[in-house]
């Protein structure tokens, strides 16, 4: 049953050290940003990440990519270990797995033609003749729904939506598998957000790519996922699938984001009763003991703040659903 | 940064006044050594208030001294040139590696710029130009060797800040080698940042060459401006060494402001914070 995971996180931990001290540094503290989390991903599914801003989830995405070397785990890739890679078999395997950044005014460098922006993976990894790549990048342009004919401009001349375009355009250039989206339409408006998550599931059945959907909105999430993990404090506090984490969410704090997403009408808007949670995120150099969420919960009872509660199954029907609560699905509405 | 560069000239009349006096500068260094006579030419018409055929005079040698001046500035922008594009690109090899590479690496480099920065560099060069043999092309490499600090530490920071761009790490998750995103990315992303280190590594060469041969440490029986005033102290009790002194200083003077007008320019329009003020 797991033969067709694509992507299998195991244990992935990114510890950022602080150090003091000028002449003589010595640690002080960590920032664990991302703290022992696990997740699968299936071939062709797209996998949502979801959780409030500095929880971490930018962190695994790049982390995962080897941007930044994480301190411990494996990223499991087509069954190796892409931690363990050397220099020159990661190279090739750079290939496979490409990010859209979430925004698509800085990660066009404004100083090249689309052109050559979308063209640089083949450049970087030499693929094809300046023939080759220009008829491919006419073709992603045409593909993403851009003008082929405007490859010599600018990224300043084009809207966010076209330029997110432009990276989608980019992240498909050399055959991906995996693409990694790194909050790919938070940066822009709803009615263009539906227009490139349209595009997005369009191509993702065209090319049969799988997606790690990173996302602070949950009805964002929900449009495109089929499996969601919530992530709070640098560690995954729910899994499900996109129906049985809005239907029967488990954990309190998946409940009280689910709570935030407005519903757009006013009848039922008013009729609800909302979650809301107090306070903020801790700081992740010294998070709370036990249940990283205890201080905000509102069901939160002794053992919360001594025990660290694990991600465990819940479902009835044999389906996952992952909960790392407690009291996972009681009611928090008073 | 998308500002019309002629607008802003137009508007910036310093900027504009900085830009003529450098076009008039380069002009006559160019073709002004067809125009003049030859400035090595001994005659016994010495020691010569401006008359018709020697507009500033002649000197104690009987040469011209307006030559002496065109062929001058000819020395000084050879000196701003070559200076300023050497010293910039060792600060611009040093600055990005430093920033780029980071670590280890980046606090030595960055030791040693700090080591730089405190070695007076006139002194320095007085030293070593006094035992080497002070010409034109020691005093350049030399200038150059003892000038490239400041620029190295902004060239540095700037590529600190270039180096989380998006675009940049992006470059880096398709598999991008490091010298890759170097050439491709980082350099032209500082080139505004280049060209003002090289317009003020430029003026602070002319400066130091000039000031180092007027106190004569440079090869005397050639010409620049330093020395045409070197020469004019040696007679300040006849009445001709002001014609000396002071057309090579206002030329001077003139190419310096030029110099800091355009740099302030280029500056502002880097820096949107700078750009009302």
């Amino acid at each position: 049953m797991d033969n067709n995971n694509l992507l299998e996180v195991k244990n992935l931990k990114k510890y950022f050290y602080l150090r003091s001290g000028f002449f003589f540094q010595k640690s002080a503290g960590s920032v664990k940003a991302v703290d022992d989390i696990s997740f699968k991903i299936k071939e062709g599914e797209t996998f949502g990440l979801v959780g409030e801003s500095g929880c971490g989830k930018s962190t695994t995405a790049r982390a995962i990519l080897r941007l930044i070397e994480p301190t411990d785990g494996q990223v499991i890739y087509e069954g190796e270990d892409i931690l363990s890679f050397p220099r020159k078999k990661m190279f090739d395997i750079r290939k496979k797995i490409q990010i859209i950044f979430q925004d698509p005014y800085a990660s066009l460098s404004p100083r090249m033609t689309i052109g050559d922006i979308i063209s640089e993976p083949m450049e970087i990894h030499n693929i094809g003749d300046k023939k080759y790549r220009e008829k491919r990048v006419k073709k992603l342009l045409e593909i993403v729904g851009l003008n082929p004919e405007h490859i010599n401009r600018y990224p300043h001349e084009f809207s966010g939506g076209q330029r997110q375009r432009i990276g989608v355009a980019r992240a498909l250039v050399l055959n991906p598998k995996l693409i990694l989206c790194d909050e790919p339409v938070s940066a822009l408006d709803v009615s263009v957000q539906a227009q490139i998550l349209n595009l997005m599931t369009d191509l993702q059945k065209e090319f049969n790519l799988t997606y790690l959907f990173i996302a602070h909105d949950l009805s964002v999430v929900k449009h495109v996922s089929n499996n969601i993990a919530v992530m709070y404090l640098g560690k995954i506090v729910e899994v499900a699938s996109s129906e049985a984490l809005y239907e029967n969410p488990l954990h309190p704090y998946t409940m009280g984001l689910l709570s935030a997403v407005p519903i757009p009408d006013p009848e039922l808007e008013k009729k609800r009763k909302r979650i809301i949670l107090t306070g903020d995120v801790p700081s992740p150099i010294d998070p709370p003991s036990g249940c990283r969420f205890h201080p905000r919960c509102p069901i939160a009872k002794e053992i919360c703040s001594k025990q660290e509660p694990e991600l465990k199954n819940y479902s009835e029907d044999g389906k996952k659903h992952l909960s790392a609560c407690f009291f996972a699905g009681k009611s928090i509405v008073k | 940064m998308h500002i019309s560069l002629k607008n802003r000239i137009k508007k910036d009349k310093k900027a504009k006044f900085g830009i003529i006096i450098v076009c008039v500068f380069v002009l006559i260094s160019v073709f002004g050594p067809i125009l003049v006579k030859d400035p090595y030419h001994f005659s016994i018409d010495y020691l010569r208030l401006p008359v018709a055929g020697h507009i500033l005079g002649t000197n104690d040698l009987g040469q011209d001294v307006f030559a002496r001046l065109v062929y001058g500035m000819r020395a000084s922008l050879l000196v701003a040139i070559s200076a300023g594009f050497l010293s910039t690109a060792i600060g611009t090899i040093i600055g990005t590696l430093s920033g780029f590479i980071g670590g280890a690496f980046d606090k030595v480099m960055m030791r040693i710029v700090d080591a730089f920065l405190v070695i007076p560099a006139i002194i320095f060069i007085m030293l070593v130009a006094a035992f080497l043999k002070p010409g034109i092309m020691t005093l350049i490499i030399l200038i150059s060797l003892f000038h490239w600090q400041g620029g190295a530490k902004i060239i540095r920071g700037q590529t600190l800040s270039l180096k989380n761009k998006n675009h940049i790490v992006s470059s880096r998750t398709f598999g991008a080698k490091k010298p890759y995103v170097l050439m491709r990315h980082i350099i032209p992303d500082l080139g505004n940042i280049l060209v003002v280190s090289f317009i003020y590594n430029a003026r602070a060469a002319i400066f130091l060459e000039a000031g180092l041969a007027f106190i004569g440490i440079a090869n005397l029986s050639t010409i620049s401006l330093g020395i045409i005033m070197h020469n004019a102290m040696k007679f300040y009790y006849l009445p001709v060494w002001i014609w000396w002194l002071v057309p090579p200083g206002i030329a001077l003077s003139l190419i310096l402001l030029s110099l800091t007008f355009i740099g302030t320019l280029i500056e502002k329009i880097i820096d949107p914070r700078l750009r009302n003020a």
